[in-house]
């Protein structure tokens, strides 16, 4: 896991490459630690593009896919940790599907780690900055989505 | 549901012009299925291919935050790209857009560009959500066609430096909101009517205080209180600072306030087992544990008249099983029959049924009238229903034998400050005696360890202060040169937080009174074999030299850490908590006493540490809280249902699994079965909607074609 603010704001001169990353994240925990980090000014790089719901469980694994279908570079869905969900169980049942897609994601030959699902609570600004940036390290690393060159 | 659903399609067509416009497509597309129309017309809307093609007119509106988002990104460009998203008929920017001038901005451009939707683009929704959607509905929309981009706390405060990065996020983020925007549909908010009982869990002072309150307000309040008495640490203390009250003195009244008053029901000895329900409605089984004896009604309710426990102690004198006392931290012995001291209330003995061996003498003691004791009660589970709660679970000491290098538990003179409040306390083990604990002498040097596990970043203390731990210290200093002449504290001291009224002045009385202070962290503590002397190690960091003292008792003031219960009851109430365990409030300045579950309120320490009047002015806070909904009888519960398409709906019923409040049930309707949907259980989490595979459940604010909106807006771009 990458610490918070270990990262450099890149230059964007030509050739350039800004990846295109979705988040999709729960409202209880993880957009809250989203928006503690932004209380705390924990600096992240600014890739990832956030869709809130109300709960992890309310993710279709299609909307993944879709995501993948429409070039993206990498999906992130973060929701609370085991036990914490807002609504009970919501998690539980959200990561079951995204461990699928995973598997998934393997047999079509898409590298898994284009897609994450991380557990963050309300209290934890840093580590949503360190998810981040880990995330937008790992993507830089891959590069572009071979679907998203499809796509062009 | 469709009552309502229909009265939304009749207030959309008489309202607004343009929205009749919108749904018209739709409407036809209903006719050909011959459906009801207002159910029909949604799911049209949820129809690929549809999702851009109608006359959503969104206004976007830029906060600048003053320079809290200007600073950090162009507003400019991010205005003139906003124009350009599909469906954005007007664009505009403010510096407050939460002030009241902002929200008149918003307000006129709904009415001048006859707009559908509203996109407000500044902080959080977890913020400032309510405030735009009462503006949106001021404007005359309905205020769930306001949708908000999150470019403050997830982009301009987190981007500081990144003027371009921001800058493009900002676009991206409203583009995503537009899409949603134009997908949005008028809802309406489910009045559901309020219990008018309360519930608090944990009788220490800020419970009790929260409970007399409620109570006081007139609204009937379960109090409950998993110890068998009331009055929870305050009633452990001797004295408190800064005025030296005596805690007792001020405590036993408003214990017997709490057994006496007609609208509290006292349940010592009992825990909350399950909470199901929501705001208004919780359902909470409490788990009465075994106690062993009879309250006098209980014993009424039996058939025995005029018996049940009248406190009168023959059964301890009788009983054989001695263990140690947990109310004097281990320093007394009690019997397996028990009160923790005279002053309890309820005036009711227990039964430690771990260690109870079914003799039966204290049967025999208690006698043929009273017959209160009852070898083989059980535990017995109460059903309550309450409408709002407060959690003022308290805390506990931290284990201060962990941090090795004091020696606690190792070396017999080094105690608690818990202990030597026990110590010095008149009704304490030793009568109010300060004593070595190793040779019962009256110690001359005393030494206070303050930050004893608190402001630890070693991983093994807590890294929080724990905020009264140096006040008390400070009275500790007083209590032994007030009754022991010549006996001079030594207080090791990282900084003194003497941060309440009256507090920085009682530091300078003790100062004056002759405490001497060492201005540093005691490194560690090692015991002189033949004396039991203590030896104090530590680095004066004012005069830079180390610190060699002997001492003839330590003093800890150790760190305190949430209640072992805590974690489960907060989970049975569904409240979040911080990485250190303590509850977490809805927001730390706006909403201390509230928590992320509606009608759940935190009191008291739970929530972070507090000394004594915090708590019970946090109380005083969290019961006002808890009492508005209870007082205005009905709360609007966000319309964020599911409903079922029942079209598309199979009627497989995996849905019905998924709910975690067993709010879906299959039905029979027109010769087939499909899912439907109980509105009062629903809670809107959305899991049911993220599995169905035929897509046949609609979430209502969070619905499929919107979030699929939202995923093409950012990664196609508006114009698809």
């Amino acid at each position: 896991m990458s610490a918070p603010g270990d990262f450099k704001i890149p230059e964007r001169g030509p050739g350039f490459w800004q990846p295109k990353i979705l988040g999709m994240v729960c409202n209880w925990c993880s957009y809250a630690g989203a928006d503690l980090a932004g209380g705390g000014r924990i600096q992240y790089p600014p890739d990832v593009r956030i869709i809130r719901v109300m709960c992890t469980g309310r993710f279709d694994s299609l909307f993944v896919l879709k995501a993948f279908a429409d070039g993206a570079d990498g999906v992130l869905v973060s929701g609370c940790h085991f036990g914490d969900c807002h609504y009970l169980e919501g998690n539980y049942k959200g990561a079951k599907r995204m461990f699928m897609v995973k598997r998934l994601m393997k047999s079509i030959g898409l590298d898994d780690r284009r897609f994450r699902m991380t557990f963050v609570s309300a209290s934890e600004g840093a580590k949503w900055a360190s998810v981040i940036t880990d995330v937008v390290k790992t993507i830089n690393e891959l590069g572009p989505s071979p679907l998203a060159k499809n796509n062009e | 549901m469709m009552v309502e659903k229909k009265k939304a399609t009749t207030k959309k067509t008489e309202t607004k012009k343009q929205e009749t416009k919108k749904v018209a497509p739709v409407k036809q597309e209903a006719k050909k299925q011959q459906a009801a129309p207002a159910p029909a017309a949604e799911k049209a809307v949820a129809a690929p291919g549809a999702t851009t093609k109608q006359d959503a007119r969104i206004g976007v509106f830029i906060c600048h935050c003053g320079t809290n988002i200007a600073g950090s990104m162009d507003i400019q460009a991010v205005q003139d790209y906003a124009k350009t998203i599909p469906n954005v008929a007007y664009v505009d920017n403010y510096k407050y857009m939460c002030s009241m001038p902002g929200q008149t901005v918003i307000s006129k451009a709904v009415h001048e560009n006859k707009l559908t939707g509203v996109v407000v683009a500044a902080c959080t929704p977890r913020l400032h959500e309510p405030t735009f959607r009462n503006a949106t509905k001021d404007a005359g929309l309905n205020p769930f066609r306001f949708e908000m981009a999150n470019i403050r706390d997830q982009n301009s405060w987190v981007h500081m430096h990144d003027r371009e990065g921001s800058t493009e996020k900002a676009k991206d983020a409203i583009r995503i909101a537009v899409a949603k925007a134009a997908l949005l549909q008028d809802l309406y908010p489910k009045s559901v009517p309020v219990e008018k009982t309360a519930m608090v869990v944990g009788a220490g002072i800020g419970g009790m205080q929260a409970a007399l309150d409620l109570a006081g307000a007139g609204i009937k309040t379960y109090l409950i209180e998993s110890a068998p008495s009331i009055g929870g640490r305050m009633s452990q203390l001797d004295k408190t600072f800064p005025t030296l009250d005596c805690s007792q003195c001020i405590l036993t009244p408003k214990m017997v306030d709490v057994g006496r008053s007609a609208n509290i029901e006292l349940m010592t000895y009992c825990e909350v087992d399950n909470v199901e329900g929501y705001i208004g409605n919780f359902e909470v089984t409490i788990r009465k544990k075994a106690r062993g004896v009879m309250t006098p009604n209980e014993a009424e309710a039996k058939g025995i008249s005029g018996g049940g426990c009248n406190g009168c102690g023959d059964c301890d004198a009788v009983c054989p099983v001695i263990k140690p006392n947990v109310f004097e931290v281990g320093m007394k012995p009690r019997k397996a029959i028990y009160i923790n001291h005279p002053q309890v209330v309820p005036l009711i003995y227990t039964i430690d049924f771990t260690t109870c061996v079914k003799c039966g003498l204290c049967v025999t003691a208690c006698g043929p009238e009273k017959r209160a004791i009852d070898l083989e009660s059980k535990d017995e589970l109460i059903k309550v229903k309450v409408g709002t709660a407060i959690l003022a679970t308290g805390y506990d000491i931290f284990p201060i034998e962990k941090k090795e290098e004091w020696g606690y538990k190792r070396y017999e003179n080094v105690i608690t400050s818990l202990e030597f409040e026990r110590l010095i306390c008149a009704s304490g083990p030793t009568g109010g005696h300060l004593i070595r604990p190793s040779d019962g002498e009256t110690p001359k040097r005393v030494a206070f360890v303050l930050c004893a596990g608190s402001r630890d970043n070693t991983g093994i203390g807590k890294p929080y202060c724990s905020r009264f731990c140096c006040m008390y210290s400070l009275k500790h200093a007083h209590q032994i040169t007030e009754k022991i002449p010549g006996c001079i504290p030594y207080i090791f001291y990282m900084d003194i937080r003497s941060f309440g009224k009256a507090y920085e002045e009682f530091y300078y009385r003790i100062q004056d009174e002759g405490a001497k202070f060492i201005r540093g962290r005691v490194a560690n503590i090692l015991e002189d074999p033949k004396t039991k002397n203590l030896h104090v190690y530590a680095d004066d960091t004012l005069l830079d030299r180390p610190v060699d003292m002997e001492v003839d008792i330590v003093v800890l003031a150790a760190a305190i850490q949430p209640a072992a219960d805590t974690e489960r009851t907060r989970r049975l109430f569904g409240v979040s908590c911080t990485g250190d365990g303590w509850l977490q409030e809805a927001h730390p300045k706006l909403n201390p006493c509230g928590t992320t579950t509606a009608g759940v309120f935190l009191a008291g320490v739970c929530q972070g540490p507090k000394d004594i009047p915090d708590t019970v002015a946090s109380a005083e806070g969290a019961a006002s809280a808890a009492s508005i909904p209870i007082h205005m009888g009905q709360v609007e519960l966000e319309p964020y249902f599911a409903s079922c398409i029942e079209e598309k709906c199979a009627g497989c019923g995996m849905c019905v699994n998924l709910c975690p409040y067993s709010a879906l049930s299959l039905v029979e309707k027109d010769g087939r079965t499909v899912m439907q949907v109980t509105e009062a259980k629903c809670k809107g989490c959305g899991t049911c909607g993220g599995f169905c595979p035929g897509g046949a459940i609609w979430m209502n604010h969070f619905a499929t074609p919107q979030i699929v909106a939202q995923i093409d807006a950012f990664l196609l771009g508006g114009e698809q």
